[in-house]
């Protein structure tokens, strides 16, 4: 079950409106369900407020009384919007850092040396533990479950992005040049296609015809 | 093995232009029109003759499963809901897909909808894949602007829309009637079947909930025909499927193969052979982490498909293996699946709420060996306990690894209870070494 902090335990903003883009996104979202079944956008609205969140102060998440202008956008009640940010894991319900470093430690990133990134991602940072943030409020260190890119293990990801088949150098490497305020491309670290074999692929090798 | 003109995803690595000019070079979107001109009834018959089973882990077949949907609608709408919440750990498959096969995804939905009077579909895709979703919501544009989807769709008479829903981090959202919650805008936690879906399913409306490469791979099919899908493979296994090799293989990847084959050869040609040679394997998962672990000894001649890993009491799952070489403390490697199930129950039913959490506090002292011999079977009763008596699967899933193990392994958790035992003493062991037991944290 999820581990959210009491969302009123956090020290929240005063207040919260949507900027213009969050509205040109709104939009576009409710436009996807009928006019009746406007809770779907539950889920969608709330990262609209995380990314709005990131854009106005740096720190990607979602107080209360953003929650609150969603439920009267949607027109529920507050608890039906309190009840989903909290049961999600990807709506951050505390400020984070700038950088959400998101190491993936399940059993196929752990085989290829998820320890490793763990570690590299406490070094350069200089955070202890799970869930904290570094000193400067850059980065937020969170263990994840499966993210799903299993054939490029071990995965970290760096808030939308995978960084992939990575070891404990790379890793550093990776964070130092986050620091540096650098966004390397997400992918691979190692010289592989995607998730192709490393050394090329074995299968399709032909350019591709046209199905018949 | 499977052959590069058998292939369907094309595409599966992304070495190709995966936009709407590239996808139609390979193919995609070539006649769409008189595909949904044989009509429903022919389209659904066609997908039952393939033989192609749901490529999301249970296997039901598709085909039937589309015919489930009421032949004409009482007033309410018809949807289609694709599951691409792909969180099932060792599974990386229909990222491929919705990455680099987009439009291969997105006509083959226009296909399955039709064939089940859908005039929409919602595509579910989990929260961390990001990117994939952007370069599907790429594709759904360029299908929109080229008239491919939208009013008259493809030209065909159908209206389709196509829309993304992304979770949020939440495994259970893959379990189907989850996922109609969370895309309702609840928390995601699954309902009591029945009714199923098909009778009451999003918005209380018929649904079919399919996996994303069990549609994606429909247009092909229906362009090839149900004699070519269903000669690959062997018989109630049929066809190709896209799979994964993560752990400890030299080179793990994402392909796609014919059922039916050999583990081992595929361990050998697609993941370049277990690091250290085929003698230093120690176990495999087989298809994503609910599925039973098979020792070596097993791996040597098993065949990859739903019905020969059934006998071995492992199953096919979501195809995505995952390898561990004799290096690999296995009692932690299955652990890690007990924190992973604890940490993603809905908390809706008390056995799956309790019994997760409690399984996974026992087997980390099974990983300490900090334990008696008798806990073993105790812990195997358990599994029994929860298994079967949840609403959903997750309690099931939960508990396979873990009997799994001990069938397994057994040999090797006692050793580690009597080594432990060894260097810190013979006395009986406290079971809760700090203050009492907590449930449900």
């Amino acid at each position: 079950m999820s581990a959210h902090s009491p969302i009123d335990q956090i020290e929240q903003p005063d207040g919260f409106a949507f900027d213009a883009e969050s509205e040109e996104q709104i939009a576009a979202i409710l436009a996807k369900y009928p006019p009746e079944r406007k809770a779907s956008g539950t889920l969608p609205l709330l990262y609209v407020v995380q990314k709005q969140m990131g854009r106005q102060t740096g720190s990607a998440w979602v107080p209360r009384v953003a929650m609150d202008e969603v439920a009267r956008r949607l027109e529920v009640a507050p608890i039906r919007v309190y009840e989903v940010a909290t049961f999600y894991l990807m709506f951050n319900t505390k400020p984070i850092g700038r950088y959400h470093l998101q190491v993936c430690t399940t059993t196929s990133c752990w085989l290829r040396g998820s320890d490793e990134v763990v570690a590299a991602c406490k070094k350069a940072t200089g955070i202890s533990g799970f869930g904290q943030s570094s000193a400067d409020g850059l980065f937020t260190l969170t263990e994840v479950e499966c993210l799903g890119g299993c054939a490029n293990a071990p995965i970290l990801q760096v808030d939308d992005d995978f960084y992939e088949d990575l070891d404990g150098p790379r890793t550093i490497e990776l964070i130092e040049a986050l620091r540096r305020g650098e966004r390397p491309v997400p992918g691979p670290t190692i010289d592989r296609l995607n998730s192709a074999p490393e050394g090329g692929r074995r299968t399709l090798a032909d350019s591709p015809a046209k199905q018949g | 093995m499977l052959q590069d003109k058998d292939r369907i995803f094309t595409n599966l690595y992304g070495q190709h232009d995966w936009r709407l000019a590239g996808a139609r070079q390979r193919g995609d979107w070539d006649g769409t029109a008189e595909i949904l001109a044989r009509g429903r009834d022919a389209i659904v018959n066609e997908m039952k003759g393939s033989g192609l089973r749901g490529r999301g882990g249970a296997g039901f077949p598709t085909g039937v499963k589309w015919s489930f949907m009421p032949k004409n609608s009482d007033g309410r709408p018809h949807y289609l809901v694709i599951n691409g919440d792909e969180s099932e750990p060792g599974t990386c498959k229909d990222r491929e897909i919705l990455r680099h096969e987009p439009h291969k995804l997105i006509e083959s939905a226009l296909i399955a909808s039709f064939a089940m009077g859908a005039h929409a579909a919602y595509i579910y895709i989990r929260g961390e894949f990001f990117n994939e979703a952007r370069h599907l919501q790429i594709a759904i544009d360029e299908a929109y602007a080229a008239g491919l989807i939208g009013r008259n769709a493809a030209g065909s008479g159908w209206d389709f829309d196509f829309y993304i829903h992304r979770g949020a981090g939440a495994y259970i959202c893959g379990e189907e009637t989850a996922l109609l919650e969370s895309l309702e805008g609840k928390k995601g936690q699954p309902r009591m079947k029945p009714p199923f879906p098909a009778a009451m399913g999003l918005y209380g409306c018929p649904t079919t909930v399919n996996n994303v490469e069990s549609i994606a791979v429909s247009s092909t099919i229906l362009r090839r025909g149900a004699s070519w899908f269903s000669a690959l493979g062997r018989p109630n296994n049929a066809g190709s499927k896209l799979m994964a090799i993560s752990g400890h293989v030299n080179t793990p990847c994402v392909f796609e193969e014919e059922l039916g084959v050999p583990l081992k050869e595929i361990i050998e040609t697609h993941g370049g052979g277990v690091r250290g040679g085929w003698d230093n394997l120690l176990a495999v998962i087989p298809g994503g982490c609910s599925v039973p672990v098979l020792p070596a000894s097993v791996c040597e001649t098993v065949l990859m498909d739903y019905d020969s890993l059934r006998a071995e009491r492992s199953g096919l799952g979501t195809g995505c293996m995952i390898v561990m070489d004799k290096s690999t403390d296995i009692i932690r490697a299955i652990a890690r699946f007990s924190q992973f199930f604890k940490h993603e129950s809905c908390g809706q039913c008390t056995p799956c709420r309790e019994g997760t959490g409690w399984m996974m506090r026992v087997m980390n002292r099974m990983v300490e060996g900090r334990a008696e011999i008798e806990e073993i079977d105790m812990l195997e009763q358990v599994t029994r306990q929860v298994e079967g008596h949840t609403i959903c699967a997750l309690g099931d899933a939960a508990a396979w690894p873990i009997q799994g193990l001990i069938r397994h392994f057994r040999p090797v958790m006692e050793e580690r209870i009597a080594s432990y035992k060894a260097a810190h003493g013979v006395g009986r062991i406290t079971q809760v070494p700090l203050g009492i037991p907590v449930a449900a944290e």
